[in-house]
């Protein structure tokens, strides 16, 4: 496990953030815990956003659940390493459902950066793309500067997925940016920004 | 042949699915379930989902509500376990969540290894926030899935049907 080389990557995880939601506010975007709930929120939190305070392992699955109801709408999860190597097993069900508007960002720190900057997995020889490769996942990359993320960021916006980018951020610990707590409030917001006032009283 | 024996559960589940315009449902396999899924497979309108891991089926749901989709999670007993931690979304953000239980460890188990969790899914259930409704008679199959839906889907409210293993059968592997 190597605890140095992710504090020099270059890319930033706010820019990174800012970039991926540039003109994206009509993309449905489920947040994973900790430090990318923070980055999404700091990018500009909106009704259309759903930010976790938990369910470590589960950003994925929710947004294949969100990816399978609304087809016609682009989503994505932008979570983190950790999390994401806690429910590394949906990504093999999103590659079985193969869903054509769901992107998968992987804010990959290679530390659990809430419980003190910890070494993930990923701090060693795992790698995720690759993982998300062998699951099944048709496009998949490792982003580790400027102009590959771009081209990321093109993918996301233009080609059929599911799409899976790893990309690969300095290991920083930024001010914190909360979005609200209140889960129901979350999904509140969520449900009247996209399937109108009705959805409140509606199960 | 008993009057009970000959009725057909599964597709009185199935049914009831119907009914209630569930749309996504999602499973880890089990015997019991068999018929059920490949009756979801079949029909249109449904989007069957194999999970690697019962708690991607609590998380898949939340997104699917998010998105304007019931759904329905299908799993054994020993899937209950785990699911706790991520239940702790259902129950802060208040999402419906209906739960489809084939027990094991129960009636005439063969295998020690199902017991434990067999033995406590009910109380885990209800100690993390969904309801929990016993069904031991094929009769009765249909309208305990219909009262767990209607609580689940007009709630909202996290609700489970423990199916007993005495409608399934324990499993002998040949002996």
């Amino acid at each position: 496990m190597d605890l140095t080389r992710s504090e020099t990557y270059p890319l930033r995880r706010r820019a990174v953030v800012a970039a991926l939601l540039e003109g994206a506010a009509e993309t449905l975007v489920v947040a994973g815990l900790g430090a990318p709930a923070w980055d999404v929120t700091a990018a500009g939190d909106g009704d259309l956003r759903f930010p976790l305070w938990g369910a470590m392992g589960g950003a994925v699955a929710i947004g294949l659940g969100l990816a399978l109801a609304q087809p016609d709408r682009k989503v994505l999860v932008i979570t983190g390493d950790g999390e994401m190597l806690m429910g590394v097993g949906s990504l093999a069900t999103v590659a079985l459902q193969a869903p054509g508007n769901l992107g998968i960002v992987v804010l990959d720190n290679e530390r659990y950066g809430e419980t003190g900057m910890q070494g993930t997995h990923t701090a060693g020889p795992v790698d995720l793309a690759a993982m998300a490769h062998a699951a099944g996942i048709g496009v998949t990359a490792t982003v580790r500067d400027q102009s590959s993320l771009e081209s990321a960021i093109r993918q996301l916006r233009g080609t059929s997925g599911p799409l899976f980018f790893d990309v690969k951020i300095r290991a920083e610990n930024l001010p914190l940016v909360l979005p609200p707590k209140d889960g129901v409030i979350l999904r509140d917001r969520f449900r009247r920004a996209l399937l109108g006032d009705a959805a409140a009283n509606a199960g | 042949m008993s009057a009970a024996a000959i009725v057909d559960w599964p597709e009185a589940i199935f049914r009831t699915l119907c009914a209630h315009q569930v749309r996504q449902v999602a499973y880890v396999p089990d015997a019991g379930h068999a018929k059920l899924i490949e009756r979801c497979r079949q029909h249109n309108s449904m989007r069957v989902v194999p999970l690697t891991t019962e708690e991607e089926g609590v998380a898949l749901l939340a997104g699917a509500w998010l998105g304007g989709d019931r759904g329905v999670l299908l799993m054994q007993s020993s899937g209950v376990g785990n699911c706790i931690n991520m239940l702790a979304m259902t129950k802060v953000c208040r999402l419906p969540l209906l739960l489809l239980v084939t027990m094991r460890g129960q009636w005439g188990e063969f295998n020690p290894w199902q017991v434990p969790m067999g033995q406590t899914t009910a109380e885990v259930l209800r100690l993390s926030g969904v309801l929990p409704f016993d069904v031991d008679e094929p009769d009765r199959v249909g309208e305990t899935v219909e009262n767990a839906a209607r609580m689940c889907f007009e709630g909202p409210a996290a609700t489970a049907v423990l199916i007993s293993q005495r409608l399934i059968g324990a499993k002998t592997f040949g002996k």
